[in-house]
């Protein structure tokens, strides 16, 4: 059909009402910039909390639990249908917290090409000495390089720089709150005790800061080789194996697959973390519930202006029907001109919407519990830019199909008698 | 004769208001290829329910109307639309231009419609359309900044740009002076006269009516006399 036609009449009908049209598209650039950078922000915000806990947990955790074996002893001779046992007060015993064949496991997981990579652990618990007091804590032995690599180790530590943990020897780094407590700074030196009773000094290098005080009180990191030597124990002794996959979303059908293979516990991070996901869902729920709130009253807007241009155009509706345009041509009229509101004012929306996110992302955001942000976090993705242009043109077809439909069926015969 | 180019037979017309009432009766005629028609008779006999009948604007009627020698009865509103667009050009009392648009646009919407033309092509016939009714100065003013009369003529020019079958105008010339009056008549008649163009013109002006070659004088939705000259 004679499409430049129709849209030749659209844009004089709208030049000719311009006003009217200007606050209709005001309307839906207002809505959908409110659109993109409350969900941009909600979701920045979204992935900030996610990262804050994801980014830092494995996907798949191999560790041996303290807990009494599956199979006790007397199973073993009494496996038949006629007995039953019973056992009272069953205790775990001589449990081994250490994985067995570890160095034989990691070179296993390394070669599988779903894994991006792993970090051994190996955790005790110790007291730190103060003075006359003693303060229990924990010590990770990590592996700093990969930590940071893999799960952005590096982002929480202040005041020094992770990576000394693997050039200084007998080096610590303490949660800031533990530090504190024991009134040290970088360079000083703390003394650990461990259960066992063996004994060490080690350097402060740096402070650890996750964001979640309680943490930051009793945690710090070595290095593994000294939790190692603290513990008394051989070099390829480790506690936990920590795993970050490629794709998230295989760690539950992994975590058993590892553990039947390596007969360890192996945790995945969905179990470990089920309650951010229904956060970060109901945050794009509300984000999504506003935007097409907003568009839902631009709509109207659009309804109304048309509603009353088509009252207005009577005349000129009927002499276009008189001179042979059809029903179908003038709803492609004001549909088109429906359209084009929605398009210029949903176009302008998305701009405006880059331009608040981008002023969003400009303000200050400092906090004490994130140290590695210092603005606003804003997500920029343009999933939502689509969604927005897609929620304007729907919403402007719509509140444009009624008003068409009712000047499409408009009698020029009435009109024009009516003079 | 010629050809004939309208053909009303048995059209009868109701208005449900709020009594069934019967504004047409019997309504038989045909006018030919080159005629001159004027359909008078007093103010409310049903003259301008015939030619809205007759437009094909109007189809709720009982009887048969066919163009050209094609029977409108059952034609889609779209068809009747496009037979609107090709072979009947309107010129109405109040002129209705549209505002939003030049003269000259107003004059090339209905074959832009029709599209058979080129843009240029159609503006050139519009210019000269213009031209041979002496508005050609006001081309690219807007149709409402013209005076009742120029506003006629460009009715007149817009209803020949699809070089039409027949030309139907309800009393053209009722809101004009007798200056203006006197050239639409003229238009009309050279165009007869020139050109071989059909026109039906509804008309209360007994002097305008009396200058046509045929007088259809309607009272009551009947008919009673069809005297060509
Ligand atoms: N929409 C309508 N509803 C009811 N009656 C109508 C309507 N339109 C016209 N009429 C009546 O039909 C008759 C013919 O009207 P019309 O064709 O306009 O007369 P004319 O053009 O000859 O003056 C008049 O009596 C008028 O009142
Ligand atoms: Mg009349």
């Amino acid at each position: 059909m004679n499409f430049r036609l129709i849209l030749d009449i659209s844009r004089s009908m709208m030049m000719a009402r311009w006003q009217q049209t200007l606050v209709a598209a005001i309307g839906v650039t207002f809505s959908i910039t409110m659109f993109i950078s409350l969900l941009g922000f909600m979701n920045g915000l979204n992935d900030m909390l996610d990262g804050l806990v994801l980014n830092r947990t494995p996907h798949i955790r191999l560790y041996n639990d303290i807990k009494p074996t599956e199979i006790q002893p007397i199973h073993k001779t009494t496996n038949n249908d006629r007995i039953y046992a019973f056992i009272n007060s069953v205790k775990a015993s001589n449990s081994r917290m250490e994985i067995d064949n570890s160095a034989a496991i990691m070179k296993v997981l390394n070669r599988d090409n779903r894994i991006k990579g792993i970090c051994p652990r190996l955790n005790a618990q110790v007291l730190f000495r103060s003075g006359t007091i003693d303060i229990t804590g924990m010590v990770n032995g990590i592996e700093a390089r990969a930590e940071s690599e893999l799960f952005s180790f590096g982002d929480y530590v202040n005041s020094g720089k992770a990576i000394d943990l693997q050039f200084v020897p007998n080096s610590i780094i303490l949660g800031k709150g533990l530090a504190e407590k024991l009134l040290v700074v970088p360079g000083d030196m703390v003394q650990l005790t461990t259960a066992g009773g063996e004994r060490l000094s080690l350097k402060v290098v740096a402070f650890f800061q996750s964001g979640i005080a309680d943490y930051d009180k009793v945690q710090s990191f070595t290095s593994i080789q000294t939790v190692q030597k603290l513990l008394g124990k051989p070099n390829n002794h480790v506690s936990d194996i920590q795993i970050k996959l490629h794709d998230m979303s295989l760690a539950p059908m992994m975590a058993k697959e590892f553990h039947t293979i390596y007969g360890t516990d192996a945790e995945d991070i969905q179990s470990a973390n089920a309650q951010f996901e229904t956060g970060s869902f109901v945050r794009n729920i509300i984000s999504y519930a506003v935007g097409i709130t907003l568009l839902i009253v631009a709509g109207f807007g659009i309804y109304n202006i048309l509603n009353m241009m088509i009252y207005e155009k009577m005349d000129s509706i009927a002499i276009l029907k008189a001179t042979g345009f059809s029903g179908k041509d003038v709803r492609s009229i004001f549909l088109s001109i429906a359209l084009s509101i929605g398009l210029a004012g949903g176009l302008l929306g998305l701009l405006f919407g880059l331009i608040f996110s981008r002023l969003i992302d400009k303000l200050p955001f400092e906090t004490q519990a994130l140290p590695t942000i210092t603005t606003y976090p804003v997500n920029y993705d343009l999933k939502y830019y689509v969604t927005g242009l897609t929620f304007a043109l729907i919403t402007t077809f719509l509140a444009g199909y009624f008003p068409s439909r009712k000047a499409s069926s408009i009698d020029p015969v009435i009109i024009i008698r009516g003079k | 004769m010629g050809e004939i180019v309208l053909q009303a037979s048995h059209i009868h017309k109701y208005f449900e208001d709020p009594v069934k009432v019967k504004v047409l009766h019997d309504i038989n005629f045909s006018i030919n290829k080159g005629e001159f028609v004027s359909i008078t008779g007093k103010s409310g006999c049903g003259k301008s329910t015939l030619l809205y009948i007759l437009s094909t604007m109007d189809t709720e009627f009982e009887g048969d109307l066919s163009i050209n020698g094609v029977s409108t009865h059952l034609k889609s509103e779209e068809e009747l639309a496009t037979i609107r667009n090709e072979k009947i050009g309107f010129v109405f009392q109040f002129h209705y231009l549209l505002n939003e648009f030049t003269v000259l646009k107003n004059v090339m919407l209905p074959a832009l419609k029709l599209g058979k033309l080129s843009p240029v092509k159609i503006e050139q016939n519009a210019m000269l359309h213009l031209e041979n009714l002496g508005i050609r100065d006001k081309a690219f003013k807007k149709a409402n900044q013209l005076s009742g009369g120029e506003k006629q003529r460009v009715a007149i020019a817009r209803a020949l740009i699809n070089d039409p079958l027949i030309i139907m105008g309800d009393e053209p010339t009722g809101n004009l002076d007798n200056k203006n009056s006197q050239i639409v008549y003229d238009i009309f008649n050279s165009l007869c006269e020139k050109y071989n163009q059909t026109l039906l013109i509804v008309t209360h002006d007994k002097s305008f009516a009396s200058h046509t070659h045929r007088i259809i004088t309607m009272n009551d939705g009947i008919i009673i006399s069809d005297s060509p000259k």
